[in-house]
């Protein structure tokens, strides 16, 4: 029998694309009338791309990969809108060995606070000038992804700048590892499991994560070819339902040695399934022989993490600003407003009857403790959601949030 | 400067396309035409080559990279973008379909730039295409073997001459509608399973 939708979708080997997978490989598609087929990427360039001319109706994508689509900001592109998030957090930021002894003589310890080890690689940066080595390299997997905003959001806060203290590279992630240990970078930012796999190589310390940078911050997205959702509404809806339903299985710890198995396959990600445990479990280890658990380290369904906020959107766009990809002018801020679409989330699950959130955006870091929120249906908890440096994201305050940044970024000098 | 034949650059981790690419550009014509295999160290290369057209294969995960480095142009110098015209869809298309897509200098006339893609499309398709023939007929050459060991299971199992053990496999394939070649595998499987009957 036909399904009555067909749906092809790329994805980039990487845990936090498990939602799609799953939705795909483990029926949650099928049960909706969806025939989801998937094909592995080996560059988001490629996912772009085969977006735009129509091979994939949607894609795995870095969160503010549509944003820089939509803004003309990549080569070829088409307009691309975001339903649906795959995640909230997942990454971390990864350093050499070399680099670790560094920061520990400056007072690092294993226990990823940001702060601590922003401090701790800022005073081994300037020791590093002073005797006039090469600048650190850091690697990043695309200019417009989540790894280096955030990666760029701690050093500057940390006082170090990341255009002119530091060099930052793009390296595709599953040759980040090899990379590190190869020499050719000192450290990097990634999604797992390719941070775990420099631990379990031996060759990389884990110094902090993203979850600690900005609790509950959004990861992956499915972008979708703007056109074929407006031709396509009720496959799209079907979609969004099967990944609701695949996301509730994938968080769910009794399904977490089959995902992680899922997942080592050698169409996914090609690795152990061991090396998986570490983004289920939020226990990682760190390096050397120390280990801990991170609250919050990668929720795929909780607290809402599928909910395309329009604020992730924004608090992308204050980054895109701040770094010079784009200008902020009142029509890149519509274009950015535009992008994400929690009206098409809310309308495709409404028929569920699951907890829907009332607004289309929140102040982001306001959040203390897990808190109820306003919503349709069922109850709904989000947060707690803090920036590192007790900074708050208001959406409403967006001039404001671009021009205080401005200034940070100059005091760092 | 206007330089009379652009000068190519073909970043391709296949070695053999690589080159069948490189045959192509230049009995086109095209005498600059440079190769790299490995990304290593490609910003330097670059700068060195100063080429007015890169071709890139799709499979290569380092597109991200090269992107980047393109935007950053402090590598190259000057800047780059994608070639194709954003509404020429046909040509987009063709190229990623066959799995190759290109970069050019800012500004460079697209006529002259439309010749090298065609060609590295449709080099990249005869090689694709060789290579499915080529696998179609170490996949032909497989089961002719096959065939051949099942037939010799049964001629000496039930004693039948070769002809007849063709018939038996063919006839057998027919009636579950299924690939000779797979019949004759389940019978090698099973003589394995089996042992004594297959004593190879």
């Amino acid at each position: 029998m036909a399904a009555a939708h067909q749906i092809t979708a790329g994805f980039m080997p990487l845990f936090d694309s498990a939602v799609l997978v799953v939705a795909g490989e483990l029926g949650f598609a099928a049960r909706e009338g969806v025939e989801l087929t998937l094909h592995r990427e080996t560059s988001w360039a490629n996912i772009r791309d085969r977006i735009a001319i129509g091979h994939f109706h949607l894609a795995h994508m870095l969160g503010p990969m549509p944003l820089a689509c939509n803004l003309g900001l990549t080569p070829l592109a088409s307009e691309t809108i975001v339903p649906f998030s795959l995640g909230l957090g997942g990454n971390c930021v990864t350093v050499s060995n070399t680099v670790w002894e560094g920061m520990a003589e400056h007072g690092a310890a294993p226990d990823l606070e940001p702060a601590r080890a922003g401090a701790a690689l800022g005073a081994f940066i300037r020791e590093r000038a002073a005797t006039g080595s090469d600048p650190l390299r850091f690697a990043v997997v695309h200019p417009h992804s989540g790894h280096n905003y955030e990666l760029r959001y701690w050093l500057a806060t940390c006082g170090i700048d990341p255009e002119r203290d530091i060099e930052i590279v793009i390296v595709p992630p599953p040759f980040m590892a090899d990379a590190l240990a190869a020499g050719r970078i000192d450290g990097y930012c990634v999604g797992e499991p390719w941070n775990s796999a420099s631990v379990a190589a031996g060759t990389g310390h884990i110094v902090t994560v993203k979850a600690l940078l900005w609790r509950n911050s959004p990861e992956k997205v499915i972008g979708v070819r703007k056109a074929w959702a407006e031709e396509n509404p009720e496959a799209l809806a079907a979609l969004l339902r099967a990944l609701h339903h695949s996301a509730r299985w994938c968080q769910d710890p009794k399904n977490h040695a089959e995902l992680a198995a899922l997942m080592a396959g050698q169409g996914f990600l090609g690795l152990p399934p061991a090396v998986q445990m570490p983004i289920l479990t939020g226990r990682l280890r760190l390096g050397g022989d120390a280990e801990r658990a991170i609250e919050d380290f990668f929720v795929p369904f909780d607290k809402a993490a599928n909910f395309p906020w329009k604020s992730h959107a924004l608090w992308f766009y204050t980054q895109m600003v701040r770094w010079g990809h784009v200008a902020h002018t009142p029509e890149n801020l519509a274009i950015a407003w535009n992008c994400y679409r929690p009206d098409l989330y809310r309308s495709a699950l409404k028929p569920l009857g699951v907890a829907l959130p009332g607004a289309n955006a929140k102040v982001e870091g306001a959040l203390k403790a897990a808190t109820p929120v306003g919503s349709a249906g069922a109850s709904l908890v989000l947060g707690p959601d803090g920036f590192f440096d007790g900074q708050i994201f208001d959406p409403d305050e967006i001039d404001a949030y671009i021009a205080g940044q401005k200034h940070a970024g100059s005091l760092a000098q | 400067m206007v330089r009379s034949s652009l000068a190519v650059l073909v970043i391709d981790e296949n070695r053999i396309r690589a080159s069948i690419i490189e045959a192509g550009l230049r009995e086109a014509g095209h005498e600059h035409v440079t190769v790299i295999h490995d990304v290593t160290g490609i910003a330097r290369r670059i700068a060195e080559i100063e080429p007015d057209v890169i071709v890139i294969d799709l499979e290569n995960p380092n597109r991200d990279m090269l992107e980047n480095m393109f935007q950053l142009s402090r590598a190259v110098k000057r800047p780059i973008a994608m070639f194709v015209d954003r509404s020429d869809q046909a040509s987009i298309e063709a190229a990623v379909d066959a799995g190759v897509s290109a970069y050019v200098v800012d500004g460079l006339r697209q006529e002259r730039v439309k010749s090298i893609l065609d060609m590295a499309v449709s080099r990249f398709n005869a090689f694709s295409r060789m290579a499915r023939e080529l696998e179609e007929a170490r996949s032909e050459l497989e089961s002719r073997k096959v065939i051949d060991r099942a037939k010799g299971i049964l001629m000496k199992s039930r004693g039948l001459s070769e002809e007849a053990a063709y018939t038996l496999l063919r006839k057998t394939a027919m009636n579950q509608n299924r690939k000779i070649s797979d019949i004759a595998q389940s019978l090698v499987t099973a003589a394995g399973l089996l042992g004594p009957l297959e004593d190879e």
